[in-house]
This record gives structure tokens, sequence and C-alpha cells, in this order.
């Protein structure tokens, strides 16, 4: 499981690399990286990232039913 | 071996959605602008909700047919979290309403319908916890949710396309509520369609949870 949480981690890296990429192109001083295309990225990593902790969560609680089944 | 690919694919899913959902390019249509965006999160709540209650409907079907207690507590928590999903479905509807239609609340036909829907699977669970005698109220609960369902369908897909409607689909209102054919554009599909699955995926990782909660308390109740 804990390899599975690292790929996808790895994969959101992969998406705020590209999103740099386009934004390079365009590039001004102030509206480079996360800031680039009105901050659009920096709502998309907000909200993958409640995304992101949700499922942390309940990976958490499954783990913990499927404990609690063992035992009984 | 417990099976988990679908609980990856979902965690898959909805990640390309809230990524592409806000970075793809979108049509311009009518009034919405960016709020279009909102098919890929509003609608596939109310996609997931009806494929949950009808997991729900399938199993009050089997527990009718062949009494055992699994089927009841399946039925129970598919329609529980399809019925959360719809209270969801129904307040981003309300959002999104009130800056493209001008207020919350309507009194569109599809909302009214899918409020009644709702207070209908309310009342699912009122009777449901009702009843303390298991085997009747098993019963009463499969026969309740069937009805439920079968109102249920009349009132979010039969009513709406009848009666003017400010939601795509109605009388005199382009646009299929089903998405058949041209009216959902093409760019658009591409993260609409994963977005239902991820969604739907994500609602039946909730209920097995809640299903195996509920069976390890009966467990211990009964043992």
């Amino acid at each position: 499981m804990k390899k599975f949480i690292t790929t996808l981690l790895s994969m959101l890296l992969v998406f705020i690399a590209t999103a740099q990429d386009t934004a390079n192109d365009t590039a001004t001083a102030q509206s480079t990286g996360l800031r680039a295309d009105g901050k659009i990225y920096v709502v998309v990593a907000v909200i993958v990232t409640i995304l992101l902790g949700l499922y942390v969560y309940i990976i958490r609680l499954d783990r913990k039913i499927s404990k609690l089944e063992k035992h009984s | 071996m417990r099976q988990y690919w679908w609980k990856i694919l979902s965690i898959v899913l909805l990640l390309y959605t809230f990524i592409a959902g806000l970075l793809i390019k979108v049509p311009t249509i009518g009034n919405l602008y960016e709020t279009i965006r909102n098919l890929f999160f509003h609608v596939p709540m109310w996609f997931g909700q009806l494929i949950l209650v009808t997991v729900s409907l399938v199993y009050s079907i089997m527990y009718l047919r062949k009494p055992k207690p699994h089927y009841d507590i399946m039925a129970t928590e598919f329609a529980r979290t399809g019925s959360v999903m719809g209270v969801l479905g129904l307040i981003t509807g309300m959002i999104w309403a009130n800056y493209t239609w001008g207020a919350p609340w309507n009194n569109d036909p599809k909302q009214l319908g899918a409020a009644i829907a709702l207070l209908i699977y309310l009342a699912y669970f009122v009777l449901r916890n009702s009843m303390t005698d298991l085997d009747k109220r098993g019963r009463v609960a499969a026969v309740y949710n069937i009805f439920a369902y079968f109102i249920y369908i009349p009132m979010i897909m039969v009513l709406p396309r009848m009666v003017e409607s400010l939601h795509p689909g109605g009388k005199g209102v382009e646009g299929n509520p089903g998405f058949g054919g041209d009216s959902l554009d093409p760019t658009m599909r591409v993260v609409f369609w994963p977005a239902v699955l991820g969604w739907t995926l994500l609602g039946t990782w909730i209920s097995t949870l809640n299903v195996r909660i509920k069976t390890l308390e009966d467990k211990k109740h009964f043992s």
C-alpha cells in the first residue's frame, strides 16, 4: 500500500512539473510556476491535497477495519 | 485476498478529474463560462447516486428472494452513501444555480424531483430504524426500498423531461440529460465519464467500509 501512495504522489509531481512547463512559455516575473494562468494551479494544488488527504484517511480506515476483521 | 485494484482506480480517476477538470479547455455555452466545469463535479454526484441506489435495489430484491442478513446490510449501506451523494448533489446544484440561474432554488422540476426523491430515501431510513424485529425490518425495508427506487426514477429522469426545465433536456431546452448523441462536447466527455466512474467507485468504497463495520458489530452482538 505504501508503494502505491508513493507512486501516486510522484504522479502528482509530474502534473505540477508539466504545469510549470506550460507556464514558462508565457512567463513573466510575477506569473510563473503555480502563479501562471490566473493562479488556477494553486486551486488545483489545494483541491488535490484535500482529495489525497481524504484518500489517506479512508485507506487508514480501511486497514483498521481489516485488522478488526482479522481479530474477530 | 480482498480485491483492492478498484480502490486505486478510484484514486487515479478522481485525481485525473480534479486536475484535468480544472485545466482543460471548455466550450463557452450561454452564461455558464467557467462554471461549466461543475459538470465534472456536480453531475457525477447524481450519476454516482443513481448507480449506488441501483445496487441497493438489487440487494433488496436479492434479500426478498433469500433473506440473508448480508443482503440487507448491503442494501442499507449503499442507499446511505447514495443519499449522502444526493445531498451533496443538491447542495452543489444550488450553489451552481445561484450564479447561473439567479437564485439557489428556482422550483425547477428537476430540483423539486430530486428533493422529493431524497425525502423518500430519508423515509427509508426512518422506517428501517423504527423496527426492532430484524427479520421484519429487513423485509419491510427491502419492499420500501424497491418502492422508493421506482418513485425516484420518474422524479429525476421522466418528469423533468416532460415539462419546461432549466436543466438541459427539459421541454424546449436543448441537450439530453442522459448525455446521448452530440449533447456533450467531446472534450468534456473525456473528463466527465472518468469522473462518474471515480465517484461511483469512491461511493462503493465508503459503502463497503460501512458494510464491514456493520457486519463486525452484528458478529459481536450475536456471538
